[in-house]
């Protein structure tokens, strides 16, 4: 960190970041029979990016459209291969220009082909989306488009780091979670087995021993990689930012590991040669599969059938609470006096949950905007980078929460009533039920991490148990340390454990992308955790601390 | 021997000539190499008769006009029909402008007499019967696909008709076509495809290719510079690209074999002219082989160009080998797009089932000279077009239409369609945008493959563009056929026709899978059901004893006495 706070380093940085041969791969396309186009675009990041080093980021994407014969260019499909500095990516442009060259000389197309180099990868791709549909989500500048192909049927990203690969890596997660068409996972299956080239989802090979304990904690450890990924709502590929236009996408990647069997480039054309043969016969979109999925291996996935039962019991432990509090608060106890007579406590009033509320709220509004808007003043301030004060600046608002429930009672009127928790409990109850309903349908990971933590505490917490006690208990189990705990578990199934303070770094740093994400892509998981997951964990705070 | 047959037939059909009207038949074929390496070719076969279609007396005694073609337009009181199919689209930015233009799919247009009482009708029935002669889907058109351009379709034939009630106007951008198409056409021609150029037209190569169209274009024509007495005309189009990279080898240099596995050996011997053209005013460096000594000037879309002639009907163009196979070579150019005066694009933005947006950007590249452009867009009831959003700029400044003429749709029987007279500045954009919301069809109404999405028609853009040569005005010059199809009224511009790319647009369409169907029959099962056994246990019976009125005690006693039952 801190490495873009040096103004003369930042101009270095922007001077090298600034170098696809653009010259150069239009004239290649161009010499190939395609008809090339590019488009410029550029971005100021909300604050500098420490793990891509980028801030004001300026580029341009090459694109070539190769014209079906005999098609009226309602249709198309794209091949894409990000185009990064340095020589990451150069195996993946290399087989993009050689598939360009040997499809121009084929007549079977049906959908014009779209190869498209694209800078700055997700930043790249974004902007020629962006351009491609016209659009503008996230204040990008961009130049328009010239040429187009009809409405994008399915695309393709591939990302090669060596000539040659051990295997290849199918990734299909999307922003917020969305994914393709589970007709894409299975063609590329189909083909890789067709050629013969090892293929794996989340770096995890197929295995057939499913009733073995190995292979059973293998398949779970594959499907748990899975469920964080998607759950972390970013694109985990250039594919990611597709599938917001309903284009079915995946990326994928070549591996080169220290397995003894190599597969080169010819065959990873062949393989992709053959997908696109097959995607160009189609007559309608992919749509005949599923489309909420998740994947222990690559041949076997299980069906929103059957995962969704499982949330649905976890909500239905909110919906039940509700119920018992419901019960409880329209048959109110009565209370005997000393003196025989029978008191019935008053109802609370409106103000003694709505301050909480409010409170709580605003304080996930300070969570959402304060970051990035106070960061000139924190680095004014403070010895840190403008990256270091976005995420340190959250994680001090996030704790500052936490001292809330002390201060919210000066401002109700009264004192808390055994009747005002319930309230509150109840209306926080059912507040967490239609959130984390929501969040399941549009992202089920997400939904089912957040159900599994914020359940049971949801379904306990009143301000009878013991407090220390419960109050750990809450922190243990609140958003923020759950991303904690997600990074390391992450790394572990991974198989890339990290130590404690490579830990902390790795959480400082997901949090900062996860704000990019937002402002960049327009990841929706920050606002999430920001604006309503966070104040509704306060209110259960909130009825911890009830006086 | 060619010559003495067609010495033959002609004085045949001299000795014809006192009973039967003239008739005259003349073939073409133009070759263009294309700027991006990529060749044209473009037959025009025409047939001109001098019968009196429109008159009383029936036509019966057919010689060189089709008859089919010939009893439809007596039937149907046609006074002109153009259509038109094509497989591809034509890149205005790499291959310059058609000939003839045409939007892919099929287009069908016909001007009708004054005579038709019924206009729709008989449209109806002329498709239909139009659909079995070129064994096209052509019984498709119907009510939601046709419009009645006000301006953008003149009749190109004499004639002063200008009420637009008696044209129809449809597209359909699905359509494939294929040799079934090409077959009945070829059998229009009086050789068939046994003589003269017909013969190139084998499909196995003609649909090897990147662009393919076939048109007939039927109207009536004035017979002399007078214009006391019409004719009829038919012209046939053909108009085929063969493409450098996957027909070509990647080599600039085609011959006639290797474009159509053929090569010519005679004309037509029905025909009065038989002529191949081949474009050489592009390239200096331009080898052609046999050479010709023929060379003739034509201005073609604004610009004078230079052509090597074959004439077929002179056995000297045969050479020894008696047979015409030329060769054509030239020096590559750089791989920069061309830059057409008048050409367009279009797109749907935005994302999501809901709402859309379609964009048209209409590009005038002359450097001083702004010209009008008429606009016309037919779009499906399904796309609901939001008039209001309708915002027409060019250079960042708003362009006012200076005409409008919008007719709005009807869900299920006619499509929206927007006509704009717009003023192009020089060196500009001009971009039409309008929004629109996806309608939710009914379950019927989805085609078999709902989830490939629904066609829009290509807009059309008719414009008269500043020309940078003089025009030629004479119209009863013996011209190139491909240079008359257009009637030319002044020296200084020239008509063209532009036509956009269709649209693909995906709407919102319900599962129509195994799980979908189960899901609503359960739901109907249960709605029926529980709805009846619901009302059922909650409805409480009572026994209802109004007296009845003074009528209907009556009337009781009356059917007591019938025997029928009581009301």
């Amino acid at each position: 960190m801190g490495l873009l706070s040096d103004p003369n380093r930042r101009r270095a940085l922007i001077g090298m970041l600034t170098r696809m041969p653009v010259d150069w791969l239009v004239r290649t396309m161009q010499a190939r029979g395609l008809e090339v186009y590019t488009q410029r675009f550029s971005r100021k990041l909300p604050f500098p990016d420490e793990d891509k080093e980028r801030y004001m980021v300026k580029g341009t994407n090459v694109y070539g459209i190769l014209r079906a014969p005999r098609a009226p260019r309602t249709e198309a499909l794209v091949l894409s291969a990000p185009c990064s500095p340095g020589n990451e990516n150069n195996q993946a442009v290399g087989i993009l220009l050689g598939l360009a060259q040997y499809f121009r000389s084929q007549i079977y197309w049906a959908k014009d082909i779209i190869f498209l180099v694209n800078e700055h990868d997700l930043i790249g791709m974004q902007a020629w989306l962006e351009g491609y549909h016209h659009t503008n989500t996230t204040g990008m500048d961009w130049s328009p488009l010239q040429g187009r192909g009809g409405s994008i049927q399915a695309a393709l990203s591939l990302e090669l780091s060596s000539d040659v690969v051990t295997s290849l890596d199918l990734v299909l997660e999307g922003l917020n979670g969305q994914l393709p068409n589970l007709d894409l996972a299975n063609l590329f299956y189909a083909f890789c087995q067709k050629i013969g080239v090892l293929c794996t989802t989340q770096g995890k090979l197929p295995r057939n021993d499913w009733d073995t304990t190995s292979g059973y904690s293998h398949a779970v450890q594959t499907m748990m990689l899975m469920v964080l990924k998607q759950a972390s709502s970013r694109p985990w590929g250039d594919h990611g930012l597709f599938l917001r236009y309903h284009i079915e996408a995946a990326s994928i990647k070549g591996v080169n590991s220290f397995r003894p069997y190599k597969t080169d480039a010819t065959t990873v054309g062949r393989l992709l040669e053959g997908m696109y043969r097959k995607l160009n016969n189609l007559l309608e979109r992919l749509h005949q599969s599923y489309f909420f999925y998740l994947m222990p291996s690559l041949t076997r996935f299980v069906s929103i059938g059957y995962y969704m039962p499982a949330f649905g019991l976890l909500a239905l432990i909110l919906l039940l609470r509700a119920l018992d509090l419901w019960v409880q608060l329209s048959s109110p106890p009565t209370r005997t006096t000393e003196d025989g007579v029978e008191v019935v406590p008053a109802s609370p009033g409106v103000l003694s949950i709505l301050t909480p509320l409010v409170i709580s709220h605003l304080t996930g509004v300070a969570l959402y905007t304060l970051p990035v808007l106070s960061q000139e003043l924190a680095v004014e301030h403070f010895p840190v980078s403008e990256t270091e004060a976005v995420v340190l600046t959250a994680i001090a608002i996030y704790t500052a929460g936490l001292a809330l429930p002390h201060n919210t009672h000066r401002l109700l009127a009264g004192e808390g009533t055994e009747q005002g928790w319930k309230v509150l409990k109840l209306v926080a109850v059912l507040y967490l039920a239609v959130l984390l309903g929501c969040t399941a349908l549009i992202n089920f990971s997400l939904g089912f991490i957040l159900a599994l933590t914020l359940v049971p505490l949801a379904a306990f917490i009143t301000p009878h148990v013991p407090k220390t006690l419960s109050a750990v208990v809450m922190v243990i189990l609140s958003p923020g340390l759950t991303l904690l705990f997600a990074v390391f578990f992450f790394q572990e199934l991974q198989e890339t454990p990290v130590t404690l303070q490579e830990g902390w770094m790795l959480y400082l740093s997901v949090i900062s992308q996860g704000i990019l994400d937002h402002a960049l892509y327009g990841s929706l998981l920050y606002p999430l955790a920001a604006l309503l997951v966070y104040p509704c964990w306060l209110l259960f705070w909130n009825i911890l601390f009830w006086k | 021997m060619a010559i003495r047959r067609l010495k033959h037939t002609r004085t045949h059909a001299h000795a014809c000539m006192l009973q039967t009207p003239l008739d005259d038949f003349q073939e073409e074929l133009v070759i263009r190499p294309l700027h991006s390496g990529d060749i044209y070719a473009s037959f025009q076969f025409r047939t001109v008769w001098d019968a009196d279609f429109m008159g009383d007396q029936k036509v019966s005694h057919y010689r060189l006009f089709p008859k089919s073609l010939g009893q439809v337009i007596t039937k149907f009181s046609v006074r002109e029909l153009h259509i038109s199919f094509t497989q591809g689209y034509w890149r205005t930015m790499q291959w310059g402008q058609p000939y003839l233009p045409s939007p892919p799919g099929a287009e069908l247009w016909v001007w009708f007499q004054d005579t038709v009482t019924d206009v729709d009708g008989t449209w109806k029935e002329l498709t239909n019967v139009l659909s079995g002669i070129f064994c096209a889907s052509l019984n498709f058109i119907d009510s939601t696909n046709t419009v009645q351009p006000s301006a953008s379709f003149k009749p190109l034939g004499i004639g002063n008709v200008t009420d637009h009630s008696f044209l129809r106007y449809a597209t359909l951008p699905r359509e494939i076509v294929c040799t079934e198409n090409l077959t009945p056409w070829k059998k229009l021609l009086p050789c068939g495809s046994k003589a003269g150029l017909s013969v190139l037209l084998k499909s196995e190569k003609l649909f090897h290719s990147t662009f393919h169209s076939q048109a007939v274009h039927v109207r009536p024509v004035c017979q002399d510079p007078q214009c006391r007495t019409t004719s009829m005309e038919l012209r046939q189009t053909l108009n085929v690209v063969f493409d450098l990279h996957t027909s070509g080898q990647g080599k600039r240099e085609w011959s006639l074999f290797k474009m159509f596995s053929r090569t010519l050996t005679e004309a037509c011997p029905l025909a009065s002219s038989s002529k191949v053209y081949v474009d050489v005013t592009d390239n200096p460096q331009f080898e052609l082989s046999p050479a010709t000594p023929l060379l003739t000037q034509a201005v073609v879309l604004g610009d004078r160009r230079t052509y090597s002639v074959y004439d077929l009907t002179q056995q000297a163009s045969f050479g020894s080998s008696r047979s015409l196979n030329m060769l054509l070579r030239w020096k590559a150019a750089d791989g920069e797009m061309l830059r057409p005066l008048l050409h367009s694009e279009r797109y749907v933005a935005g994302y999501g089932l809901q709402a859309g947006e379609i964009h048209t950007l209409i590009y005038n590249h002359h450097p001083y000279r702004a010209f009008p452009v008429l606009l016309l867009s037919a779009v499906p009831w399904y796309l609901r077009l939001y008039i209001h959003t309708l915002t027409v700029s060019s250079k960042g400044k708003d362009n006012r239409p200076s005409y409008i003429h919008y007719q709005p749709s009807k869900d299920r029987e006619r499509p929206h369609l927007l006509e704009m007279l717009l003023q192009l500045p020089p060196n500009s954009v001009t971009e039409v945008t309008v929004e629109f919301e996806r309608a939710l069809l009914k379950w019927t109404e989805y085609t078999p493959d709902p989830n490939h999405g629904f066609y829009v028609g290509s807009s059309v853009i008719s414009a008269l563009v500043p020309s940078v040569v003089a025009m030629d005005t004479n119209s009863t010059l013996d011209r190139p056929l491909f240079s008359s199809f257009f009637p030319c009224k002044e020296e200084a511009s020239y008509f063209m026709r532009v036509y956009t790319e269709p649209l693909l647009v995906n709407l919102p369409t319900p599962d129509f899978s195994m799980p979908y169907n189960v899901i609503c029959l359960t739901c109907t099962v249960v709605a029926v059901g529980y709805g009846s056994l619901y009302n059922l246990l909650t409805r409480t019976f009572q026994v209802d004893e109004p007296s009845p009125g003074l009528a209907k005690r009556i009337a009781n006693v009356i059917r007591r006495f019938r025997g029928v039952p009581l009301l």
